[in-house]
């Protein structure tokens, strides 16, 4: 008899119709109130080993299926994902797909419902589970009216209200902003140390969890290629699945590799290569220019936005007076809470929204590729969806024939990223602008890497390139500028090390360990400087 | 048209009073069919929104209505050749023969049309003021499955409006020519069936293929439970006593004829006191 609430024995799966098995021989076993991290590159079998853990795998999915998965003692070939929820509690990517009542309230109690509980059972049910989520103040809203964090905080909430043995996660901050993805992990650690719930969170952004974590497991082609503790997984783990400071060690040569921003700034100190006590950085600034200035910038410029203000008829103000100006060549992150504007402004560059005051000017067409790539996705052959050159430009004919819905996360960003930019020979046609809008979810570091190469690239054939996001390291990786907005005003618009190494939130890894270190190469180099040794003074001649 | 949570007598009453409310007052021009009732019985279902704060929905559901019913008129009028009163004669018109306007089949037309627009409202009103989770709580005990499927394809109309939106902006993204309607509209059915896969499996994993009768609950008659109820029973009471009395009688062919305008009237003001009078106890419904 086994006392692990998940016990995947040998478990290989193919889904229906593909030969590569998307497990393979995967063993696993966790035990009550453990925190597991499961982490891998885009298609390693994450998704598909939390849906085997739940029992949709092959319950709803079909497919073939060898091995064996017990969640609390159910054997998932006898017991279907109904049963299973009994004890696991699922949280899946999107929470829009996850939500199935009209109010939080009903939503919270539907699952409580469905076992034949009692009212005064369910009641209290909805009650602990909103107070220990801290969402009891949305009981009586309307579940369309909340926003991305709300909803995936009543999505766990409703995975939790039977008060499950295990709660199994599959990226579940990967649509919200730094603030509220960080608060939804505090928020499992907080069920895991207090409930003493098992947690299995599968996470591609390992700096948000890896130092909550007990063990770390790292799928590689659907294999188990890694199961140990945070520092060993780190010691093991190749450069893209490294989190930045442990990757700004390896760099520097330090050892061993840190798990957490603390560990890592209390090695540093230990070495004596830690921050400089000081003066904070001070917060970057709007630049102000006089208005012919102004004027001469917005006249060469690919994109410029003067003034624009968007009000709701009947509701809140979107953008505030928003000015900004974007030069050819130039990279640009936009970033912010959620709500913040972002998408708003990208949306006015394109034309997509007319501001109700301001203006917005584009050199040439403005090509924007929106949140969800799989919306330009309407043929069956990805060959049918762009000319051949725009495929070969984002390095996709060796896919043309698939169906563009078995691409990849990254794949996919690309292959909506050649839809809007068209033939790159047409001239006429040439975007002078290209937006993005959150290209980064649901992709692992290498994709990210590549995604802004390739941004740097169009910014060097003469585009201006503006993308929303909420990474940090990935702007810091592509771009030459953060604007940062706020209730749909620019707050700050500077250098993107200015912006990204003088804030708690809006601050990469690296910068938050080591002041000044915007990248990782950035952080070694100047731990490098540190550690040299002082020239030797020249000895005093008597 | 969806659910509108507001603090009001009617959305505190409990979902199956709320719900005969409203389909009493959708019944009501069925049975007193004089278009003075009628009309009067649309301002009350108005008044019903307003005092309960989705008067605005209601307003929108009469926007797209009122045109429904103008089209019923002269359809009607065009159509039917029943009535002795001429009002209008267009003679022999190709295909369509002979075609003389009389006044019956214009007043009839008229007053189906207000039966059709007071109907709208009524289930309005039942939409935006009736919490459809408590409706199907309620149900679940006679049919639970039927009635989540009910519910989850209302929740899906939403959704999937929001994702048609999403892809218009995508497709207006484009570089190049747009593509076909047919295209567009196999994508939308492919993204449509994925959604509703995603759900299947939500529902999977909240435990809908195992779900439970659940106890009977004893939930206890607040003061607009009782209010409504009576107010329902009444204007159902009321109904069928002018029709029986024959005080608000009514009838267009071959000749209009109709009881006094006195009695309509009386008979309208009594349906909106009972309508509107549970509305005026606003204690316990925040």
């Amino acid at each position: 008899m086994s006392d692990a609430v998940l016990d995947l024995d040998r478990v290989t799966y193919r889904y229906p119709g593909v030969r590569r098995p998307a497990l393979r021989e995967v063993s696993l076993r966790v035990a009550p109130g453990e925190f597991v991290v499961v982490c891998g590159l885009s298609a390693c079998g994450k998704s598909t080993l939390l849906r085997a853990a739940a029992g949709l795998v092959p319950h709803v999915h079909g497919g073939t299926f060898e091995g064996r998965v017990a969640v609390g003692g159910r054997d998932t070939r006898d017991h279907g994902p109904g049963d299973v929820a009994a004890v696991a509690g699922t949280l899946l990517q999107d929470p829009e797909t996850q939500i199935v009542m009209t109010t939080v309230r009903a939503e919270l109690a539907f699952g409580l419902e469905n076992r034949g509980l009692g009212a005064a059972q369910v009641a209290r049910g909805v009650e602990e589970v909103a107070l220990a989520l801290g969402i009891e103040g949305l009981l009586t809203r309307p579940t369309d009216e909340l926003s991305g964090g709300e909803l995936q905080r009543v999505a766990l909430g409703a995975a939790l209200a039977g008060r499950p043995r295990i709660v199994l996660l599959d990226e579940p901050t990967s649509q919200l902003d730094p603030v509220a993805g960080d608060e939804l992990v505090w928020l499992l650690r907080r069920l895991n140390e207090e409930w003493g719930t098992a947690v299995v969170l599968a996470e591609h952004r390992l700096e948000r969890c890896l130092h909550h974590a007990d063990r770390v497991v790292a799928l590689d082609g659907g294999e188990v290629a890694c199961d140990a503790a945070p520092r060993e997984f780190l010691a093991w783990a190749p450069s893209v699945l490294r989190t930045p400071a442990a990757q700004m060690f390896a760099l520097a040569g330090l050892e061993p590799l840190p798990a957490s921003v603390k560990e890592a700034r209390a090695a540093l100190a230990a070495r004596d290569l830690g921050p400089v006590d000081g003066e904070p950085a001070a917060a970057p600034a709007s630049p102000r220019q006089g208005r012919r200035a102004r004027r001469r910038a917005r006249a060469g410029a690919a994109l410029a936005l003067h003034g624009v203000w968007h009000e709701l008829a009947r509701g809140p103000v979107l953008l505030r007076d928003l000015s900004l100006v974007i030069a050819p060549g130039e990279t640009v992150a936009l970033m912010g809470r959620n709500g913040a504007g972002k998408s708003t402004l990208l949306r006015h560059a394109a034309g997509l929204m007319a501001p109700t005051r301001g203006t917005v000017t584009a050199a040439g067409r403005v090509a924007l590729a929106l949140q969800n790539p799989g919306d330009y996705l309407i043929h069956e052959r990805v060959a049918d969806e762009a000319p051949r050159a725009a495929l070969e430009a984002e390095d996709l004919l060796a896919v043309a024939d698939r169906h563009p819905r078995d691409l990849s996360g990254g794949q996919r960003q690309r292959l909506a990223l050649a839809i809007v930019l068209g033939d790159p020979a047409d001239a006429d046609h040439r975007a002078a602008v290209v937006g993005l809008d959150e290209p980064t979810r649901g992709m692992d570091r290498g994709a990210k890497a590549a995604l802004a190469e390739r941004l740097r690239a169009l910014a060097r054939d003469g585009a201006a390139v503006i993308v929303a996001t909420h990474d940090a390291e990935f702007a810091a990786a592509f771009a030459d500028r953060v604007v940062l907005l706020a209730d749909g005003e620019v707050i700050a618009d500077a250098a993107v090390r200015e912006v990204l190494t003088g804030g708690w939130y809006f601050a990469t890894e690296t910068a938050r360990v080591l002041d000044g270190a915007l990248t990782a190469a950035d952080g070694a180099a100047l731990l490098g400087e540190r550690r040299a040794p002082a020239p030797a003074a020249p000895e005093a001649v008597r | 048209m969806r659910y509108v949570p507001h603090p009001s007598p009617l959305h505190a009453a409990r979902p199956a009073v709320a719900a005969a409310f409203c389909l009493a007052l959708g019944a009501c021009p069925f049975i007193v069919v004089h278009p003075v009732v009628v009309g009067a019985l649309a301002l009350i279902v108005l008044g019903c929104g307003a005092a309960c704060g989705v008067g605005r929905e209601l307003l929108r559901v009469a926007r797209w209505t009122i045109p429904l019913t103008l089209l019923i008129v002269v359809v009607n009028a065009i159509v039917v050749r029943d009535g002795l009163t001429v009002v209008w004669r267009f003679g022999d018109v190709p295909v369509l023969g002979q075609i003389d306007i009389t006044l019956e089949a214009l007043v009839y037309g008229l007053a189906f049309g207000l039966r059709l627009l007071v109907v709208a409202l009524a289930f309005a009103l039942l939409t935006a003021a009736v919490d459809p989770d408590a409706m199907l709580r309620g149900m679940r005990r006679l049919s639970l499955r039927s009635a989540l499927a009910a519910t989850l394809s209302t929740r899906l109309v939403p959704v999937l409006a929001r994702d048609a939106r999403r892809m218009a902006d995508a497709q207006r993204c484009r570089a190049g020519v747009e593509p076909s309607r047919l295209t567009l509209m196999r994508a939308v059915t492919s993204g449509a069936l994925d959604r509703a896969l995603d759900l299947a499996a939500t529902l999977d994993l909240r435990g809908y293929a195992h779900a439970r009768r659940p106890p009977r609950s004893h939930r206890p008659w607040s003061r607009h439970d009782v209010a409504f109820s009576v107010s329902a029973a009444a204007m159902l009471g009321l109904s069928i006593a002018a029709a029986a009395a024959g005080t608000a009688r009514f009838g267009t062919y071959p000749e209009l004829h109709a009881a006094p305008i006195g009695g309509a009237l009386a008979v309208s003001g009594a349906l909106a006191l009972s309508a509107l009078l549970p509305f005026a106890d606003r204690r316990g419904v925040g």
